[in-house]
């Protein structure tokens, strides 16, 4: 699971934009199965965490409101160069993380 | 900011940066933290207090809300929520209409006050940008029209 997200940084006057988009199907465990009529059982993100270096610059929270295959973008002052980590966690202790340089 | 949110603050960023050094992401630990209570609670203001600790909050026009007046497909809704208020420590996203409202909740205190993402949203409803500046709550909403749910089936 190591290419679950993708990430575009990008610097401008001091402040870097963010772009991220993660695979993970965030059921929110209110959806039933079409073929069995059985809930499909919670499977979501709950924890975002990016870091520039070893500085936590954001963390959201999220529940299974937030759409398949989470698009997430912030902005953070910054420059060209740090090298940035975002990781989430999900419902079921799963997680990824994926660094990149700041353009 | 008070002390009890400074000391909570930085046991928080103590607690993920052993994690992280240590090469890993124990979920316990980090689950700890997860508000849970929040996104069980069934209307927006229980919601909000278990999430940012009150369910008291004034209006702003200076929270910037984009998203579509009409939704086509209620499992994607791109919002981006802005404001040109100081301090910005997290900003909030709630649905009203869904059936828990609690979408999911940004620490932006150490990051520009901008967020963007896709929610889902089951019908026609209010999306709510809750801002915390100064320990003091503001919000903002906004409806969109869905013509198609996203949750549920």
């Amino acid at each position: 699971m190591a290419k679950s997200i993708k990430i575009r940084a990008k610097a401008k006057g001091g402040v870097v934009t963010v772009k991220a988009l993660m695979n993970h199907p965030m059921e929110t465990g209110l959806r039933k199965d079409k073929k069995t009529g059985k809930l499909i059982p919670a499977h979501h993100i709950q924890e975002v965490t990016a870091k520039a270096g070893d500085n936590t610059v954001m963390t959201a929270v999220w529940g299974g409101a937030i759409s398949k295959n989470p698009y997430l973008s912030f902005k953070y002052p910054g420059g060209k160069g740090d090298s940035l980590t975002l990781s989430w966690v999900d419902n079921k202790g799963n997680s990824d993380s994926m660094t990149t340089a700041v353009k | 900011m008070n002390r009890r949110t400074l000391l909570k603050r930085s046991l928080a960023v103590g607690a993920a940066g052993v994690a992280a050094s240590a090469g890993l992401l124990a979920p316990g630990q980090v689950l700890a933290a997860y508000p849970t209570a929040a996104f069980e609670a069934k209307d927006t203001a229980s919601a909000l207090s278990a999430a940012v600790g009150s369910g008291s909050y004034s209006d702003s026009a200076d929270i910037k809300i984009k998203a579509p007046d009409i939704a086509e497909n209620g499992a994607v809704v791109p919002v981006t929520v802005s404001t040109s208020m100081g301090n910005v420590e997290s900003v909030t996203l709630l649905v009203d209409a869904n059936n828990s409202p609690m979408v999911g909740s940004f620490d932006l205190s150490k990051a520009e006050a901008f967020v963007s993402t896709r929610i889902k949203m089951g019908k026609t409803g209010n999306v709510m940008a809750v801002v915390k500046s100064g320990g003091k709550l503001y919000a903002n909403q906004k409806e969109v029209k869905v013509t198609i749910g996203g949750c549920g089936g």
